[in-house]
């Protein structure tokens, strides 16, 4: 009897939560209602195939913060679900197998959440139900578990629908096949994209589900429901999120960049006193406040360098920073100058070699660069050729090695 | 005439008046200073590569270490990177609990230059009272944050959580409050002859040598340059504000004190705007994905901090750690000019000058 209670308790807390991120959701969609269109419309495919096939193999490209939220909550609801389907069918005890291996807190709350309501729908199933079919759930990586969990929360939903439809008799609309995969494909139709099904669910189950919850017998509903808005929550969300991403970017791609007619300046008048072939690239760091960049080739650099700097129209008088990066297949330098003439900046980078990387130092340019010169030297071991003073400046003179560089093994092991 | 010969001495690299642990060798002739060579990395911590194996939110805390006379602007320059790579847009209540936080920090800052500089050059009551009024601001950002020097109060998308009952009232008393003090400076210390004879023209550098040595932030606008990235590149609202640049024309150790005196007044005025202008609707975080990822990609970022120019530059390839990070420290950058300047000075300008340079060893060092 315990278990019941606890089973009740779960539910009731199950149902509150959800209620709330149905509510949450809601308002939300309404406000992105198209973005959520569109992603649905993707995620709904990425679904039906991830439904289909195994989904522990498939990887979506696009490992968004939501797409992983979305993909915990919708784990927690699949497998909620599936739970409930194996214990059905097989009467089985191991309904906890797949909420240990959630390695985020948010995620294990949310896992925790997911298990309490899967158990007391398992029950709830169990005693009063017959399900179809189950499916493997258990390996509870969190990718797969986003991916999963997309998949698992258009069968949810569709499961839920169909368990509505049965005790509130009431939607005519869908066919009530039982097979998950006539559930997912229903899910995925019912709402081309989750949201939208997520969404009408949401309200039938809430009208229902509001009458239903409270009457004691109809505990099922409540949780089906309550897993339901859940679902349609995290959905609604990731929809958002990935809608909002997708949207602003390419509404920045559309219109040039401010910053296009200087870079055009800049590559015109270099070509035309340095060289045609000077530059492997040249173009709009977009994420760095649309600066202009220009990637030089290993023998131009320097003579990029000194033309930016002596040059009248461009007068790039300041060095601004300078650094390495190890990019494991190269090394790379790069400088931001400032023209306080124009007030423009421009980012300079030089590719080279990983092995080898050697480089003219623009210490004689700016004097400014010779300390951080010293300090790629020092943490990548990049050597800056006719640099007046190349030296260690942060390590000790006996270090041993390049400690920012990834493939570094401390000399020292101790340490 | 007297032989001389040339002696090594090593100032630091545990000396109070070079403020952290920094060795300065000298080789001197008599008084005379012939070369000087900086040594620093003595608190050197690998940030950058700790970062690579932390979350964006988990460098927070280590950005407070680097400047951690003005934690504030280092907490910004990080999440301002990550925001900036990710098309943030924050509340408008945030921007000004942070555009508090980062004036309040600057004024703090200030003082502790104000009073130790001082110190340094033989003036023992300044300190006791730029530190007296320091303590009122490191008691407001400690109701704010929970911390009095290493705050991690900003995240990336907002802040940690919204200023306390009340708080935005003391800020707005601290203002007159500061402003008196202020005035109680410059008639103790401003004009006084013996002060005066020390700094004037002592560590002089001309316009063109400043932006050679990459110089910023008072040591920038002291030779005249107008440039201050909170007016000339506006970032989070300070282009709501109306404030001055505080330039000098003589770029001697006297101009950068005129600088960072003024500096400090128009740091209130920001504060006294701010404290008029925040909305009172309590969003201090925009929305924000639970794990922060920065997209795949590299941004450079640089905002104003009360020493300079502080960047940082982020190498993304995506994930919720940075491939790449570098913070473009500016006490590193702007030491690069001492040898130059300490170069045949007399030994007992030697404080004078590095002392004028206002640096900060955690961030020299990074």
């Amino acid at each position: 009897m315990s278990d019941e209670k606890d089973l009740e308790k779960k539910k009731a807390a199950a149902a509150a939560k959800a209620k709330a991120e149905a509510l949450r959701k809601k308002k939300e969609k309404e406000a992105e209602d198209k973005a959520v269109l569109e992603n649905k419309a993707k995620e709904s495919q990425e679904e039906k195939i991830l439904s289909q096939q195994d989904p522990n193999k498939k990887e979506s490209g696009e490992d968004t913060d939501l797409a992983k939220k979305k993909a915990a909550a919708a784990a927690k609801a699949k497998a909620a679900a599936l739970a409930k389907q194996k214990r059905k069918q097989e009467e089985a005890s191991d309904s906890e197998d797949q909420a240990s291996a959630d390695d985020e807190l948010a995620k294990k709350k949310a896992a925790a959440a997911a298990k309490a309501k899967a158990a007391a729908l398992a029950k709830q199933k169990r005693k009063q139900e017959e399900a179809s079919d189950s499916e493997d759930q258990a390996s509870a990586d969190d990718e797969l578990a986003k991916k999963k969990a997309a998949a698992a929360a258009k069968a949810k939903a569709a499961a839920l629908a169909r368990q509505k439809r049965k005790q509130a008799e009431s939607d005519s609309d869908d066919s009530a096949d039982e097979d998950k995969a006539k559930a997912a494909a229903k899910a995925k139709a019912a709402a081309a994209a989750k949201a939208k099904a997520a969404a009408a669910a949401k309200k039938k189950r809430e009208e229902s589900a509001d009458d239903a919850k409270e009457p004691a017998g109809e505990d099922e509903k409540a949780k089906a429901v309550a897993a339901a808005k859940a679902k349609a929550a995290a959905a609604a969300k990731a929809k958002k999120k990935a809608g909002g991403k997708k949207k602003e970017q390419p509404k920045e791609e559309e219109k040039p960049s401010p910053n296009q007619p200087v870079l055009d300046k800049y590559v015109k008048v270099i070509k035309e006193h340095v060289g045609e072939d000077v530059f492997e690239d040249a173009y709009i760091n977009r994420l760095s406040k649309h600066v202009p960049t220009l990637v030089a080739k290993r023998d131009t650099y320097y003579k990029i360098a000194q033309f930016l700097k002596f040059n009248d129209q461009l007068g790039f008088d300041y060095l601004s920073e300078l650094h390495g990066t190890d990019f494991e297949t190269h090394m790379e330098v790069y400088v931001h100058l400032f023209s306080f003439r124009n007030k423009q900046s421009v980012a300079l980078k030089v590719k080279i070699d990983r092995d080898q990387p050697e480089i003219e130092s623009v210490a004689d340019l700016w004097k400014g660069a010779n300390w951080p010169e010293c300090e790629a030297y020092d943490l990548f071991g990049i050597k800056f050729l006719n640099h007046p003073d190349l030296k260690r400046i942060l390590l000790g003179e006996d270090w041993v090695g390049h400690p920012m560089r990834k493939d570094y093994e401390p000399h020292d092991v101790e340490v | 005439m007297i032989r001389t010969e040339e002696m090594m001495l090593n100032v630091g690299p545990q000396h109070p008046s070079t403020h952290g642990v920094f060795r300065l060798v000298i080789k001197v002739d008599g008084e005379t200073i012939k070369e000087a060579t900086p040594v620093i990395g003595y608190l050197h911590r690998g940030t950058e590569k700790l970062a690579e194996d932390l979350q964006y939110t988990q460098i927070i805390p280590y950005t407070d270490r680097m400047d951690y006379l003005s934690a504030m602007t280092n907490n910004y320059v990080i999440c301002h990177a990550v925001e900036t790579m990710m098309g943030l847009e924050l509340p408008d209540h945030a921007e000004y609990l942070r555009v508090l936080a980062m004036e309040l920090g600057r004024v703090a800052s200030h003082l502790v230059w104000f009073g130790t500089y001082l110190l340094d050059i033989g003036a023992v009551s300044p300190f006791l009272y730029a530190f007296r009024e320091r303590e009122v601001i490191i008691n407001l950002l400690n109701e704010l944050s929970g911390g009095r020097l290493t705050f991690n109060y900003m995240r990336v998308g907002g802040v940690k959580w919204d200023a306390p009952d009340g708080w935005i009232e003391k800020v707005r008393d601290f203002v007159p409050y500061m402003r008196e003090q202020l005035e109680g400076y410059h008639d103790l210390v401003t004009g006084n002859e013996i002060f005066l004879n020390r700094v004037n023209g002592v560590g002089r550098y001309t316009k063109e040598e400043a932006l050679q040595y990459s110089l910023s932030g008072a040591n920038l606008r002291c030779t005249g340059i107008e440039w201050d990235l909170r007016k000339h590149e506006p970032y989070s609202i300070y282009d709501r504000f109306d404030f001055n640049v505080i330039t000098a024309e003589e770029g001697d150790a006297w101009s950068r004190y005129q600088c960072r005196m003024g500096e400090i007044e128009e740091s209130l005025k920001i504060i006294e705007q701010a404290v008029e202008q925040i909305p009172n609707d309590g969003q201090f975080m925009a929305k924000v994905p639970r794990i922060v990822k920065a997209p795949k990609g590299e941004a450079f970022v640089r905002i104003e901090s009360p020493r300079g120019e502080i960047g940082c530059y982020i190498a993304s390839e995506g994930k919720k750690e940075p491939y790449r990070l570098k913070f473009r420290r500016p006490s590193f950058y702007n030491l690069q000019i001492l040898p130059k300047l300490l170069e045949g000075e007399n030994m007992a300008n030697l404080i004078t000058i590095l002392g004028g340079v206002d640096i900060v060893l955690g961030e020299v060092d990074g």
